[in-house]
């Protein structure tokens, strides 16, 4: 096809550079500087969608980011994205581009029956078939769900690449239009340090549209004239295609970079989309208005655009959305565009304005030009399936509620409507700033910023030239002069706009009267939803603007209603008899347009980069001999090391016996700990444990447990008097960073006096645990230390030199088995490993990992704080009264624990649970039920906190938080699993060797 | 993201901070105090619409606890003093709603 509606000269397209693209599969081409949208419209392409709702044929309403219809498939393969708006995708070379939500295409379309049954769903259709009755939904979801839908996400992996940068500026300029680009040049000139960021690739908003002059040039060429000068300036910096997307507290506003999405494939580099995260001192506000559809019978026809658009599509691009137009308004500016376009090609057949006596610089131009004027009517209804062929136009009775007279037809190709202009105010108001209602404009303007911001130009409701260049310079001054940079403000450039510049003299039009029942009058296309919808949410009392919104679903499609909610909101005004204000708005919630994924992860995405991967030292070591990762934190914990033809559990079992019947080894490197040092540390630690530390000797080491000042347990560990005012506390895993800040809080907060200094020294020790009854032997060959029980008692730590390197040796066991545990500085800690696993070979010296470490403990009744207890737990629930000092003074958690619920009896406790079958592993979390067979919700008594197979015991043991549990041991309590009820006999938590007689010997 | 002015090390993002909650809360002697009043002390916060005096302790920066007075509808931060001193007077309306 050749591009039989562009016109030979005019626009900022390049003629000589020509783009082929596709789109449904037909070749077209276009120019240099084109968007999809303009490149479609220059081939007569009209039709270029289905609704989402009742699957219309739709097409390009709009030229920017407001654009409902024209959403596009982008791309293929891995590189395929959806709902992108044939209005911002910049044309390059060999572009693919599908239409969407039609099939099997968008000429003919089964989904389109939805249109012809359309009064069997009406809005509220999904919240009333969901409620009745629910079996119902199920039945019709998965219909609902394949017919709807926006585009299709691609399957692959993204392979394009992102990133991030964090950023601060003096003054924020959000928008390049004249207003943004006289405030970014007014505050550049100071020497403050500015971002200016525009959504397009070409400065110069609605300069580029338009055939405006400044300083005796032409617009666009005045804006690249300002982008060459505030290159200039060192401290400025100028972001192309980069629209700011949200404004959160404090003047932080993010924004995409779209780097790369113009570029062929082939010819990109580096990352496809910045986000760049911006802190501004000052920000200014130049984001323009978007232009309002008028809500008349069938106005969703392919053909039927904003006024405004076909002007950016004339001016701009050189393009033609039609041959022959019909205006719609009900305010001056459509004229200025009837005016361009009559002068790019387009024959305007009429203007239709329901004001009865329009008269203006504008109005007067066009009558001048011998463009007849239908004053006091409106369009009453369109024909024409795949394009707009004719309107038919009808008079407005005096109080404009209805219409009369003969109808008259008009042909055309082309529909140019204007209903007003909507201030683009989403930054404005997610920033905090309330808004006011001005009734001239008919729509909401700023009133009232919250943050370091102003306003400039069109988002202020001030639409000529003139006023967006002396707001804009005005503002771009204050702001830098708020940011602490003096300078005078600029003159305010001379201008030539044309007659009638800015004037709307606007005459409120909402929902306009076509004489017929039945006719669709759509108010937002994207989310196919009609001025009756509206009256339908009002008959149903759906009438707040939250209800309304949710009720109809106007403006929640991927347009976030940018040409929608105005006329929404003041539908509903009129039903309600109330003025819009009192309707009021919803809220502008980010994003403005919407971004993709990849953008927010930036580098981020990944198992290695989307959350730090911690490795102990041997970790190289473990993935060479088999090890099955699990994550503990951010570790990476060896759960067991598989052997080949070995499943897991045959390998757990493996490790287990072996750490019982001869020696194994763990990695225990992950083990939180804090070298706390200080007159005072004695006195912290005291104070924080909830047994006694005053008695610890230099030498010694001793377990504790640690509870919040509520009473219920929060870590536990060994900590080792290393010195007179030294100590080495060590902590759970996951808990390392939680004690740490716990230890501080309380240091700098409420215990000034103390003085004591904690450091995490976790990373610098790594540490090897060295169980079984040859773990003496074993470490013996490799250290001359005495190791004997009485040289080296239970619970002593040394300085020792093991394998040549030295370290520290802890007598110290979470296995219940005779152990030790060995710290030396983590570069030597695979050296010492290997030392160790040479040195046991003998032994048949077995690795072991986590799953292992839990059997172990569990056998013997240790409890990992965070699995057998969540918060609640007490001491006491532990069974674990003992560690209580009844002796010492204050400590976290003591007059907590005297508080009367905490001594409940009925608390759940921990307890052991011997299941009848001993071959039966309870799941861990499965709930514990006094009457497992009764009605739903079946009641509970407790969980299952840990649950393992021993082989030690040649059985099943569990652990469970029980009510009452310590007062029920003998008893038999069900477990109802998914397919069965388990039944399990109640016990102590200690499974072997319940005198201890192995962990001292 | 709130921008706090680390009474150490300057304004920097609120990613590097951790909020303590309600500041000023004192603990109550353990010897004398009745269970409601310590249930008090444990469980009981304020919840202003406005002025609120809170704890921030700079987690992931010089690691130092310090007070704020922020207005929890605006956000806006009206004072940041030392973890050991006590609230300053903040004018109520200047701390009021949007
Ligand atoms: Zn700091």
């Amino acid at each position: 096809m050749t591009q039989a509606f562009r016109n030979s000269d005019g626009g900022r397209i390049d003629r000589g550079k020509r783009v082929s693209f596709t789109f449904d599969g037909q070749n077209l081409e276009g120019f240099a500087g084109d968007t999809l949208a303009s490149a479609l419209l220059a081939n007569g392409v009209r039709l270029v969608g289905r609704s989402f709702k009742y699957h219309r044929p739709r097409g390009i309403v709009g030229s920017g980011p407001e654009e409902p219809n024209a959403l596009i498939q982008l791309g293929v393969g891995a590189h395929t994205e959806p709902n992108t708006r044939a209005t911002q995708i910049a044309l390059f070379d060999g572009l693919v581009s599908e239409s969407q939500n039609a099939w099997p295409g968008v000429g003919f379309d089964v989904g389109a029956i939805n249109n012809m049954v359309s009064k069997a769903i009406p809005s509220g259709f999904y919240y009333k078939t969901f409620m009745w009755p629910a079996a119902a939904w199920m039945f019709y979801e998965k219909f609902i769900r394949s017919a709807a839908g926006l585009g299709k996400a691609p399957t692959e992996p993204d392979p394009e690449t992102y990133e991030k940068r964090s950023v601060w500026c003096d003054v924020l300029v959000v928008g390049g239009g004249p207003a943004g680009l006289a405030a970014a040049l007014a505050a550049g000139a100071t020497g403050a340090r500015v971002i200016l960021a525009d959504e397009q690739s070409e400065f110069g908003g609605s300069l580029l549209a338009s055939r405006d002059r400044i300083e005796g040039r032409d617009g666009a060429d005045w804006a690249g004239d300002v982008i060459d000068d505030l290159a200039g300036m060192p401290e400025v910096r100028v972001l192309s295609r980069t629209t700011v997307v949200s404004y959160h507290d404090h003047n932080y506003l993010v924004a995409v970079e779209r780097v790369n999405d113009h570029l062929p494939l082939g010819k990109r580099h580096g990352p496809r989309q910045r986000l760049w995260k911006v802190r501004a001192r000052q920000v200014v506000l130049a984001t323009g208005a978007i232009e309002r559809p008028l809500v008349f019978a069938e106005n969703d026809r392919p053909g039927v655009m904003l006024a405004g658009a076909v002007r950016t599509y004339v001016n701009r691009y050189g393009a033609r959305p039609g041959n022959r137009a019909v205006v719609f308004t009900n305010n001056d500016s459509a004229y200025r565009a009837a005016i361009d376009a009559s002068d790019g090609g387009i024959a305007i057949a009429a203007i239709v304005d329901c004001r009865a006596q329009p008269e203006g610089a504008l109005v007067r131009l066009a009558r001048e030009r011998g463009i007849e004027i239908v004053a006091g009517s409106v369009i009453t209804g369109v024909r024409g399936t795949k394009q707009v062929s004719e309107v038919e136009v009808a008079t407005l009775t005096q109080d404009g509620s209805d219409v009369a007279g003969a109808r008259r037809s008009i042909d055309c190709d082309l529909v140019m409507m204007s209903g007003g202009w909507n201030p683009t105010v989403h930054l404005y108001s997610q920033s905090g700033g309330k808004l006011a209602w001005n009734a001239d404009l008919a729509t909401f303007v700023p009133a009232t910023a919250a943050q370091k911001s102003r306003e400039a130009g069109a988002v202020n409701g001030s639409f000529s030239l003139m006023a967006a260049l002396a707001e804009g310079s005005r503002a771009g001054s204050a702001a830098a002069r708020d940011a602490g940079f003096e300078g005078e403000e600029p003159a305010v450039p001379a201008c030539d706009a044309g007659p009638g510049d800015g004037v709307l003299a606007l005459q409120a039009l909402w929902d306009v009267p076509c004489g017929r029942k039945g006719a669709k009058r759509f108010l937002d296309f994207q989310n196919d939803v009609t001025a009756s919808d509206v009256a339908l949410a009002h008959r149903e009392n759906y009438s707040s603007v939250e209800h309304f919104k949710r009720y109809t679903t106007t403006g929640m499609g991927t347009d976030q209603g940018k040409t929608s909610n105005v006329n929404g909101l003041a539908i509903m005004a009129g039903l309600r008899g109330v003025d819009v204000p009192e309707v009021g708005h919803t809220t502008f919630r980010p994003f403005y347009t919407a971004v993709t994924v990849g953008a927010l992860a930036g580098i981020n995405s990944g198992p290695e980069l989307l959350d730090p991967v911690r490795k102990t030292p041997m970790h190289h070591w473990h993935e060479q001999h088999g090890a099955h990762f699990e994550d503990v934190g951010q570790w990476k914990r060896p759960y067991c090391y598989l052997r080949p033809g070995e499943t897991v559990k045959q390998a757990v079992d493996r490790e287990v016996l072996a750490a019982r019947t001869s020696v194994a080894i763990l990695d225990a490197s992950t083990l939180g700990k804090i070298d706390i040092q200080g007159p005072d540390a004695l006195e912290l630690i005291n104070r924080v444990y909830t047994n006694n530390f005053a008695t610890l000797k230099v030498g010694a080491c001793r377990y504790g447990l640690m509870c919040k000042d509520d009473g219920m347990v929060f870590d536990d560990g060994v900590t080792a008097r290393i010195g007179e005012n030294r100590y080495l506390m060590s902590t759970t895993t996951g808990g390392a960073p939680n004690v740490l800040n716990w230890l501080e809080e309380w240091l700098q907060c409420e215990w000034r006096d103390l003085e004591a200094y904690c450091t995490s020294v976790t990373t610098h020790w790594a540490a090897i645990a060295i169980a079984g009854p040859n773990s003496r032997r074993l470490l013996a060959e490799l250290t001359a230390t005495d190791l004997s029980n009485e040289a080296f008692p239970f619970m002593t730590w040394q300085d020792g030199e093991i394998a040549g390197i030295p370290g520290r040796i802890f007598r110290i066991s979470f296995s219940g088995e005779t152990g030790f545990e060995v710290q030396v500085p983590a570069s030597y800690a695979l050296a010492l490993w290997r030392a160790l696993m040479t040195a046991g070979e003998k032994y048949s010296i077995t690795p072991y990992g986590t799953e292992a470490m839990h059997v172990l403990r569990a056998e013997k009744g240790f409890i990992i704080a965070g699995q057998d207890t969540d918060g609640t737990t007490t001491p006491y629930d532990l069974g674990m009264d003992w560690i209580v000092s009844k002796k010492k003074g204050d400590f976290l958690g003591k007059r907590g624990l005297e508080r009367p619920d905490t001594l409940r009896d009925d608390r759940k406790q921990l307890v052991g649970l011997l299941t009848e079958d001993p071959n039966e592993v309870i799941p861990e979390g499965a709930h514990v039920s006094p009457s497992p067979h009764s009605n739903k919700p079946v009641p509970m008594e407790g969980w299952v906190t840990s649950s393992y197979y021993s082989p030690n015991c040649g059985r099943s043991i569990a652990m469970a938080l029980l009510r009452g549990g310590a007062g029920r041991i003998g008893e038999t309590v069900a477990i109802p699993l998914e397919h069965k009820v388990v039944r399990a006999k109640i016990t102590r938590p200690v499974f072997f060797d319940e005198e201890g007689e192995r962990l001292r010997g | 993201m709130l921008l706090i002015e680390c009474p150490h090390c300057g304004p920097r993002e609120q990613t590097e901070f951790t909020c303590g909650g309600e500041g000023h809360i004192v603990r109550p002697d353990p010897a004398t105090a009745t269970d409601a009043e310590w249930g008090h002390y444990l469980f009981m916060r304020k919840n202003p619409k406005g002025l609120h005096y809170e704890r921030w302790f700079h987690a992931h920066g010089c690691r130092q606890w310090f007070h704020a007075a922020r207005s929890t509808v605006t956000h806006e931060i009206f004072a940041i003093y030392g973890i050991d001193e006590p609230p300053p007077a903040i004018d109520a309306n200047k701390a009021g709603s949007r």
